[in-house]
């Protein structure tokens, strides 16, 4: 082989190499890295649930106490914060899951016109900056005061009501999506079945296409709650007076945090993860799911 | 046979009727509303009336577009930086995540779990000037003692990068991770290098994550206050900063409202474009 060609597979080989040593080990280890840091605001929030709460704002460490966490609602207002944060969750969910799964049932079951507008109505709102969702609800809350057919106190003064109406709101579009993508490839051949054998609507819905969409239903419930829970930036122009836990964060960020605001946001995240871990196991235990036991069973048959 | 299987196009507009009426009155008309706030003026005491004060889009545009140009700033910066981390890690999740693939991206989800208030909070803790990061520097003599992250514009340009970067990573995954294996190894037989492979294979067919994982990254950067008011100073506040300013600290409810509606405005013309040129209609689950 003549020198250039030597000099070329040469080339050729410590490129495979370069190649592979990147394949092998540096993005592994860059993956990790990338995990740590997505993890490590969060292992210093729980880490700071465990300072001692001698000082006046949580921001340096002062060394380990459990103070906290024998007392974690014990801040004035903090557990009306959290009480009324689980509340709007709670009901926003449940509100924004049934129009949400109804709307959901319609797009994947149904043809009918107007499809490309219903897709574009529910894609608007979460491609709306928070701020604006938040912005606009509040001046239709102002304007109502001087329209003649909204009662007097329907929206003003604002406060529970009113964070609840922009939670569900902001939520539904999220539960459809969840729906949507979990319903593709529905099999409506079983609902037709059951109809054939002679079970009506009603039986039919309860018995064979709630427990089918049910595990959509709750991954877009558990989404809808924790978007409701962490709201800050819709809420705060909805409440009025009413306070959230996230509002509660920041109306105690400009005279020092308390540290069972961390206590609590650790509760708060570990019973998330819990519930994640948890419906994970479920699916798992679930498998094969429904739709193929059922399917197999007609093959077999 | 029962109504509801003789109707079936009337059972779907029922269906639709509660949710698609709630959107409507909550969502859309809340829209045309912000923008008859813009046009009203007077004060909060004297009472506000319609006016038509087309006036004040100029005045408000004139008046913070510095404001408007930093958010723009800061959302492509933060855009541009979620994707150089994002990518690597989607891709390593999607293509050598093997049996760790759901804890990685389990992983990934996991800060949403959080508060994103503490988390941003915690950046904070960990950026302070005598923090767990600068502190132990600044008593090795490695950092001038004056030095700062925070409450400067890196502070919220890293803060809002960290808020989306899992918003980015999770649609370039989901991209990644539909690409056929046989098409790379089709690649491979007809003697595509690893790099060519990448830019002429992986790559374009990442391209609807991408899309995808802009758009959510964006849009959201473009619109924060949190971030801003959290880790920046006044010298580096975004527009939504002040939208948040004219509403509930100074009761000046139309300017609000109309640098709200510009906002708006600006991102959709934005997003339509983008889609026009990147064109994909799986965000908005396509259209049939």
């Amino acid at each position: 082989m003549r020198g250039p060609a030597r000099e070329t597979v040469k080339q050729g080989r410590r490129v495979r190499r370069l190649a592979h040593l990147l394949d092998r080990w540096l993005l592994p280890l860059y993956a990790l890295l990338a995990v740590s840091y997505l993890a490590l605001p969060v292992l210093v929030m729980i880490l700071f649930s465990f300072n001692d709460p001698s000082g006046r704002s949580n921001i340096s460490w002062r060394g380990f106490s459990l103070e906290s966490w024998f007392d974690p609602l014990g801040q004035p207002g903090l557990a009306e914060a959290v009480t009324t944060s689980l509340a709007v969750a709670l009901f926003a969910t449940l509100a924004a899951t049934v129009l949400g799964v109804l709307i959901g049932l319609a797009l994947v079951r149904h043809r009918f016109r107007g499809r490309s507008s219903i897709n574009l109505l529910i894609f608007l709102p979460m491609s709306t900056p928070e701020i604006v969702l938040g912005v606009s609800l509040l001046t239709l809350f102002l304007a109502s005061t001087q329209f003649a057919f909204v009662p007097e106190g329907t929206f003003f003064p604002l406060g529970f009501h009113t964070i609840l109406i922009a939670h569900i709101m902001f939520n539904i579009s999220y539960v459809v999506v969840t729906m949507r993508a979990r319903l593709q490839g529905f099999p409506r051949h079983l609902e037709e079945a059951a109809m054939d054998l002679g079970a009506n609507e009603w039986t039919t819905f309860w018995r064979v296409t709630f427990p089918l969409i049910l595990p959509g239903v709750m991954a877009a419930a558990l989404l809808a709650f924790s978007l409701s829970i962490d709201d800050y930036v819709i809420t705060v122009f909805t409440s009025g007076q009413a306070t959230t836990f996230p509002l509660y964060i920041y109306g105690s960020q400009q005279r020092g945090i308390p540290v069972q605001v961390n206590v609590v946001g650790t509760i708060i995240f570990l019973v998330a993860v819990g519930m994640v871990v948890l419906s994970t196991l479920l699916q798992r235990w679930q498998r094969p799911d429904r739709v193929e036991a059922v399917e197999m069973e007609g093959a077999r048959t | 046979m029962s109504w509801f299987r003789r109707h079936p196009t009337a059972t779907a507009y029922l269906l639709l009727a509660p949710g698609i009426a709630y959107l409507a009155i909550f969502y859309l008309y809340p829209t045309l509303q912000m923008f008859l706030v813009s046009l009203w003026t007077g004060t909060v005491e004297a009472g506000y009336q319609l006016t038509f004060n087309f006036g004040i889009y100029p005045q408000a545009l004139a008046q913070y577009s510095d404001h408007f140009l930093r958010s723009l700033l800061y959302g492509a910066i933060a855009t541009l930086l979620t994707f150089l981390i994002g990518f690597p890690l989607a891709y390593f999740i999607a293509f050598r995540g093997g049996r760790y693939k759901s804890l990685l991206l389990f992983l990934v989800i996991a800060p949403f779990f959080t508060s994103f208030l503490l988390r941003t909070l915690s950046w904070r803790i960990i950026f302070a000037d005598q923090g767990l990061a600068l502190g132990p520097l600044k008593d090795l003599d490695l950092l001038p003692e004056e030095f700062r992250l925070t409450a400067t514009p890196s502070a919220v340009i890293a803060g809002i990068t960290y808020n989306f970067l899992p918003f980015m990573t999770l649609p370039l995954y989901v991209a990644l991770e539909r690409i056929p294996p046989n098409l790379l190894e089709a690649a491979e037989d007809l003697y595509a290098g690893t790099w060519q492979r990448f830019r002429r294979v992986t790559l374009p067919l990442a391209l609807p994550g991408v899309f995808a994982g802009t758009l959510l990254t964006f849009i959201p950067a473009m619109g924060d206050f949190v971030n801003a008011e959290l880790l920046g100073s006044p010298q580096s506040q975004m527009i939504g900063n002040v939208i948040q300013a004219r509403f509930l600290r100074v009761s000046d409810y139309p300017t609000g409202a109309a640098l709200s509606f510009i906002l708006m405005a600006a991102i959709l013309v934005g997003v339509f474009i983008y889609a026009r040129v990147v064109g994909t209609e799986e965000l908005t689950g396509g259209t049939s």
